[in-house]
């Protein structure tokens, strides 16, 4: 028999993922072209949430910029604001004390330890393993408690200052900074027994979405989806900042690039960040300094508001900085921190003025995700879905 | 392999692309040359393919508008050699009012987006981009949003007046645009 050549013919399916599917985790739209349940190609359409944050912050004085960084990342917003501050310090050249720094690395490695904790929760949800992401939910709430101590906010954090932070850490903080440490370690071991040699987690992870170290270097990929494909760039080894250099840690590197392998690094990193945090406490306990929580930089460190209203200085300083008076030094700076998806950098043009002249944000979520159908070709759909969700792509780090 | 210093690229650059390097400055942590746009492509390509410099990640790049300057558009590209932990930068300026650039894709397949985006922002053309559209901004969005003359709030808004903050943007008038 033969078959009529419209018959015979191959047919693709067009498939919209997205906009608000709610297997993508935010918003983006995929259009894939499927054959059967295979995806043929993929275009990906970003930009819903675009909010203007690089115009903005050329309208922007330095210190109201915070509030822009956090609505990047928002998994792990302290990095995004510590970040900034660590960018205009960078350009004022301002050195802050020991002891600012490491209650910096204190509440970043809080911050990496959330963003890796929702991300791999998340790929067991997209496997099928609900339990792992609602038992261990509740110590991301814990560390966003954490957060409220300190600075009052617990999404959208604009946490510290430019040269430190607005006020010690109380005891509180301190306690559950402590009990965090000591407790949350038992979760994540139950976590990873439940998922990490799970037949069938593995089954569904292993050799979905791969992609070779020379690829993901050319894609400009960074933090845990590069090291997973075998490239040991870390920033805070590579170019440290905020005393990085005192730690002792390792930087965990995978294989083969692909959903178990970025699974297992961010996994690694948790523990990793569970060392910096506890070597940050005893490297506190030994410090001299028990009281500094900024730098003397009293013309950009908006004083505390009890000083404003009661002493003189601080008030002029405060006026200062609020209209714009006080000097600032002309050029061009970047500073990159290890966000939770990588290499974070701002790129500051200063011309002096109050605000920045341009203000660049590298976004490491916008610059791998264009890799994503390279990744998924060849592959189900349902492995797509997890490819995107071990990625960590953050519709609010990729729009901007 | 031996860690090249900034003098060992200059020198470098100079004796392949001769007068490629318009000028060079320090940046607080970074040496940022200024090239000729003409160079581009072929110095990023053989800063990638050299054995000794290895500049295999391109880490940004974006546009940037100086309005007042005899070349108001300029790109700036940040490479990285990773092997080394060498970070340099270049800049590159065009005086023509609907500036074009080498697209970096045959280099980086990174350079994509980015170009995308400085097309979006700038309105920048990339010669070889296989697909310069628009990427963060709606599609029939009809202005280039970052470049200076456009102001940051809706123009067609007449309820706020923020001369006394400064956040008028410079030498514009909003009246005069709208018409326009």
């Amino acid at each position: 028999m033969e078959l009529s050549k419209d018959i015979a013919e191959k047919e693709y399916t067009t498939l919209n993922l997205g906009p608000t599917h709610p297997a993508t985790h935010g918003i983006f739209q995929n259009i894939l072209k499927m054959d059967g349940e295979i995806v043929v190609d993929a275009e990906q359409t970003i930009g819903y949430i675009h909010r203007a944050f690089e115009k903005l912050g050329e309208h922007k004085p330095f210190y109201q910029i915070t509030t822009l960084t956090d609505r990047m990342n928002y998994c792990s917003s302290p990095i995004n604001n510590m970040g900034w501050h660590m960018t205009v310090e960078k350009l004022i050249r301002c050195e802050l004390p020991k002891r600012v720094e490491y209650m910096r690395v204190i509440i970043m490695e809080l911050a990496r330890i959330t963003d890796h904790l929702i991300c791999n929760s998340v790929v067991g949800v997209d496997t099928g393993a609900m339990t792992g992401f609602l038992h261990i939910y509740q110590w991301r709430e814990f560390v966003y408690e954490i957060y409220e101590e300190i600075c009052g906010a617990r999404l959208t954090t604009n946490i510290g200052r430019i040269g430190g932070f607005e006020r010690d850490f109380n005891d509180i903080a301190w306690r559950k900074i402590k009990h965090f440490i000591k407790e949350y370690p038992k979760s994540l071991k139950e976590f990873e027994k439940l998922l990490m040699r799970n037949r069938i987690f593995m089954d569904r992870t292993i050799g979905t979405g791969p992609i070779s170290g020379e690829r993901a270097l050319n894609y400009g990929f960074s933090g845990p989806n590069l090291r997973a494909a075998g490239v040991d760039y870390d920033v805070r080894v590579m170019n440290p900042y905020s005393s990085y250099q005192d730690f002792e840690f390792i930087i965990p590197v995978g294989t083969q690039g692909d959903t178990y392998d970025r699974f297992m690094v961010r996994q690694h990193e948790m523990w990793e960040s569970l060392s910096i945090i506890t070597q940050a406490l005893e490297k506190l306990e030994q410090l001299e300094d028990k009281t500094s929580f900024h730098a003397e930089v009293p013309e950009f460190y908006l004083p505390p508001k009890e000083k404003v209203y009661n002493e003189m200085e601080a008030l002029i300083y405060h006026f200062k900085i609020v209209m714009g008076e006080t000097e600032v030094p002309k050029g061009e700076v970047y500073h990159c921190v290890e966000g939770g998806n990588g290499e974070l950098g701002f790129y500051l043009i200063s011309d002096g003025g109050r605000q920045p002249y341009r203000l660049h944000l590298r976004r490491p979520c916008f610059i791998y995700y264009q890799a994503y159908p390279e990744m998924i070709r060849g592959g189900f759909l349902s492995d797509a879905i997890l490819t995107m969700s071990s990625m960590n792509v953050i519709a609010g780090e990729l729009d901007s | 392999m031996e860690r090249p210093t900034i003098g060992d690229i200059r020198d470098a650059l100079n004796a392949k692309f001769s007068g490629a390097i318009v000028s060079e400055e320090e940046q607080y942590d970074f040496t940022v040359f200024t090239i000729r746009k003409e160079s581009l492509l072929e110095i990023a390509r053989y800063l990638y393919n050299d054995e000794q410099f290895q500049f295999r990640y391109l880490t940004t790049a974006c546009g940037i508008h100086y309005p007042s300057s005899p070349e108001p558009f300029a790109m700036m590209y940040q490479l990285h050699s990773l092997v080394h932990n060498v970070r340099i930068r270049f800049k590159t300026y065009s005086a023509s009012k609907d500036p074009e650039f080498d697209s970096l894709i045959p280099v980086f397949s990174a350079a994509n987006w980015m170009e995308r985006e400085a097309y979006d922002f700038y309105g920048f053309r990339f010669k070889g981009h296989p697909n310069l559209k628009r990427i963060l901004n709606v599609e029939d969005m009809d202005y280039f949003p970052m470049r200076k003359e456009y102001p940051v709030e809706d123009l067609t808004r007449e309820d706020k007046d923020d001369t006394m903050f400064g956040r008028e943007a410079s030498g514009y008038d909003r009246k005069k645009l709208m018409k326009e």
